[in-house]
């Protein structure tokens, strides 16, 4: 007992009284300069009318599917490279370092080397004669650039728990494929892939959520715009919550995020199976 | 050691309290008596008002300034925090865009009093900007520090490429149907990528090497640095009862003519899109400015230092153009300095601020050359130093000496219409919208003050 007190504590103070304190918060008027004022069911009211709200989920839903699809695919790829091709070391230092650098590090590079007038992607895309592109102006561009920036810092650390997960499965299964003259992409398909499940859902649910509460990355560079492009969920939040002291509208949509993360989370354990593994 | 559950849970809550008290009346009691915390955004003027806090104390020596600088961008989330958790400055550099809310709930002193009692001059300010800190309700809410306004800065190498001589450049008329001798210079400075410019035959305006205009965003609700002077010129105001609008008129088909003029520059290939201004780092178009491939960008006179730092490019300044009502206007804003409601220490921070507001401290601060004193009688010292860095700021001095200014439009509800008229003007200079869709945007913006009011 003892030795849970102060994790417990933590937990307690930081997680469960704020939660329970923006439940609360959310059905009051609270403008964070004045004392809340309960208002029922107002704020979820306003949600349901809020086009601004149903488009920050709209870009929200759209990131999260870009994001998690192709750092998914990228991370088994690279896994796979590593499994196949390397054992070493310094490999999977470097391929953890973007990993290492901070959001919103990255995220200002990025924005530096992807400008359209003074950006080093557009200069060598002028210099091979493709038309420069507004990565981040671009309303259609804006969400995948986005996207593509987190993947790119993130795949490493995905890749290296696939990694992980390769080494689990036991070498006298691929043994009995070869001997059985199952093709590499057979054998991917057949073998690797199902018995990396437990691992892949596991990851899955973990960068679903972080993904679904992307904010330093648009924070840094479009804030919200071009028009309404990036305003993903976490960020209309924010701007609700502190530049525009509506937080117990910002409350509410907050809660409204965390019951739709929930869902995603139990459907994505349920329908992946991720407690069994097909090893058994 | 034998600790119990209650014994822990003790100490945990004891700790607790004691960081929950250290928090209150911003850690008054744990400061020395007679300090005044003080804070501002702006880097560059760091070094003036450090140079200021040192006159102060030999002055006062019952009193001392700590200074704080965060970013812009930092400087109001941290402000608001700081009013919140009560661990707000004593004293804090404000904006006129950001108080009007500030003192609706509170947060800011109204030192009316402290301006009687202490007989304070407000004639010695430039004419209007002590009024500027006049809330809603009337009462005071700040002394002016400085005060800002808006000009063209160009690329003198460019002009002088294309043949444009500086009185052509000062003497420049605009109006919204043919954007007068301005859109002449604006297609001449334009140049496509085979070296053909913007007014001669066979201009390619999808592959344009150097943009006769820059611009850096749509310009929100107030255009501050984008369109406000077309606007204005063009008889446009932004709502009735300025400063204090109660009804906007983003409506008016005198707005609608004046940004279907803006956004027809780029139709003509003479600025560039909304996606290529917005995409990148470069929010406020310095630096596109400074690699040359705008000739003419629109700023305020805050941004004399920015430019000044750019080494590949002469830059220099010109007048904004004449509009329809004969007028060259720009809009005029300040920023003061005010006090927090919740400070223990009224009296310290009220001579602060009455320091700050003197001629003596706004001396210092025209003497570094980085912004305008908003004491009249300091100007001369300002022009001086900026003549000496290589500016001749008569253009940003113009309007406000021929009183052709207007003001920033200061509301409480400030951030909700700036919620819904940034994505509303982008919309609009993005081709995704057409121009009747500002009537709608209006309509938001009048019911979210119907509603607050």
């Amino acid at each position: 007992m003892i030795f849970l007190a102060p994790a417990t504590l933590g937990f307690v103070v930081f997680y469960i009284w704020p939660t329970l304190r923006g439940a609360y918060l959310s059905f009051t008027e609270y403008s964070l300069l004045s004392a809340p004022e309960f208002n029922g069911l107002d704020n979820y009211d306003r949600m349901l009318h809020d086009s601004f709200f149903w488009n920050a989920l709209g870009v929200t839903v759209e990131y999260v599917v870009i994001n998690i699809g192709l750092q998914t695919v990228l991370a088994v790829g690279i896994a796979m490279l590593m499994y196949r091709l390397t054992q070493s070391i310094t490999v999977r230092a470097v391929i953890l370092a973007p990993y290492l650098v901070a959001n919103v590090v990255v995220a200002l590079v990025w924005y530096w080397m992807l400008d359209f007038q003074i950006g080093i992607v557009n200069q060598g895309l002028t210099w091979i004669g493709i038309d420069p592109v507004a990565f981040f102006g671009d309303s259609h561009w804006a969400i995948p650039t986005i996207a593509g920036i987190n993947v790119w810092r993130h795949m490493g650390y995905t890749a290296l728990i696939v990694f992980a997960g390769l080494q689990m499965i036991p070498k006298y299964v691929y043994e009995a494929a070869e001997m059985d003259g199952a093709s590499e992409l057979k054998t991917f398909w057949r073998i690797t892939l199902p018995l990396l499940r437990p691992i892949l859902a596991m990851v899955l649910v973990v960068t679903m959520i972080g993904s679904f509460q992307i904010f330093d990355t648009v924070a840094v560079t479009t804030q919200g715009g071009p028009i309404n492009a990036t305003r993903v969920i976490y960020y209309y939040i924010y701007e609700r919550a502190f530049t525009r002291f509506d937080f117990g509208y910002a409350s509410a949509m907050a809660m409204v995020l965390f019951a739709i993360l929930a869902v995603v989370s139990l459907l994505q354990l349920r329908l992946l199976r991720a407690k069994e593994s097909d090893l058994a | 050691m034998n600790l119990s559950r209650r014994t822990l849970l003790k100490a945990g809550l004891a700790g607790l309290a004691a960081s929950a008290v250290a928090g209150c009346n911003n850690g008054a009691a744990d400061r020395p008596a007679g300090e005044i915390s003080y804070w501002l955004w702006d880097s560059a003027q760091l070094p003036m008002y450090a140079e200021c806090a040192k006159l102060f104390q030999q002055q006062n020596p019952q009193y001392s300034v700590k200074i704080e600088q965060n970013g812009w961008a930092d400087y109001w989330n941290k402000l608001v925090t700081g009013f919140i958790s009560g661990t707000a400055p004593d004293v804090f550099t404000s904006h006129s865009s950001k108080y009007p809310l500030f003192a609706d709930k509170d947060q800011v002193l109204a030192i009316d009093d402290f301006v009687a009692q202490d007989n304070v001059d407000l004639g010695i300010y430039q004419k209007g900007l002590a009024d500027r800190w006049i809330g809603a309700d009337g009462k005071r809410y700040g002394l002016p520090k400085d005060w800002d306004t808006e000009a063209y800065f160009y690329n003198s190498a460019l002009a002088e490429a294309a043949g444009i001589s500086t009185e052509q450049l000062n003497s420049m008329t605009w109006n919204p149907q043919d954007g007068g001798t301005f859109e002449q210079i604006v297609a001449r400075l334009t140049v496509d990528s085979k070296g053909r410019r913007g007014d001669q035959s066979g201009f390619d305006k999808d592959n344009v090497k150097v943009y006769g205009l820059g611009f850096g965003d749509a310009g929100g609700a107030d255009g501050q640095t984008s369109w406000s002077w077309y606007a204005a010129t063009n008889g446009w105001k932004y709502s009735e009862g300025e400063p204090w609008g109660t009804k906007f008129f983003y409506d008016d088909p005198k707005f609608a003519e004046t940004i279907g003029w803006w956004r027809g520059l780029i139709t003509k290939g003479y600025m560039p899109t909304l996606a290529q201004a917005k995409s990148g780092i470069d929010s406020s178009a310095t630096a596109a400015f400074g690699a040359g491939k705008y000739a003419i960008t629109p700023n305020g006179s805050w941004m004399l230092g920015t430019y000044g730092q750019l080494k590949q490019v002469k830059t220099k300044l010109a007048r904004l153009p004449q509009g329809p009502n004969g007028k060259r206007m720009s809009m005029m804003n300040g920023l003061a300095d005010s006090i927090w409601a919740g400070t223990t220490r009224k009296e310290a921070s009220w001579a602060w601020v009455k320091f700050l507001g003197s001629q003596q401290a706004q001396d210092i601060v025209a003497r570094a050359g980085v912004v305008f004193p908003a004491v009249t009688a300091s100007m001369p010292a300002a022009k001086a130093s900026f003549a000496k860095a290589g500016w001749d700021v008569t253009p940003f001095l113009e309007p406000v000496e021929a009183g052709d200014v207007f003001a920033f439009p200061a509301n409480p509800n400030a951030a909700d219409v700036s919620a819904v008229m940034t994505p509303a003007m982008e919309s609009v200079m993005g081709f995704q919208s057409d121009l009747g869709s500002l009537s709608k945007a209006n309509d938001d913006v009048n019911q979210i003050l119907a509603a607050n009011s």
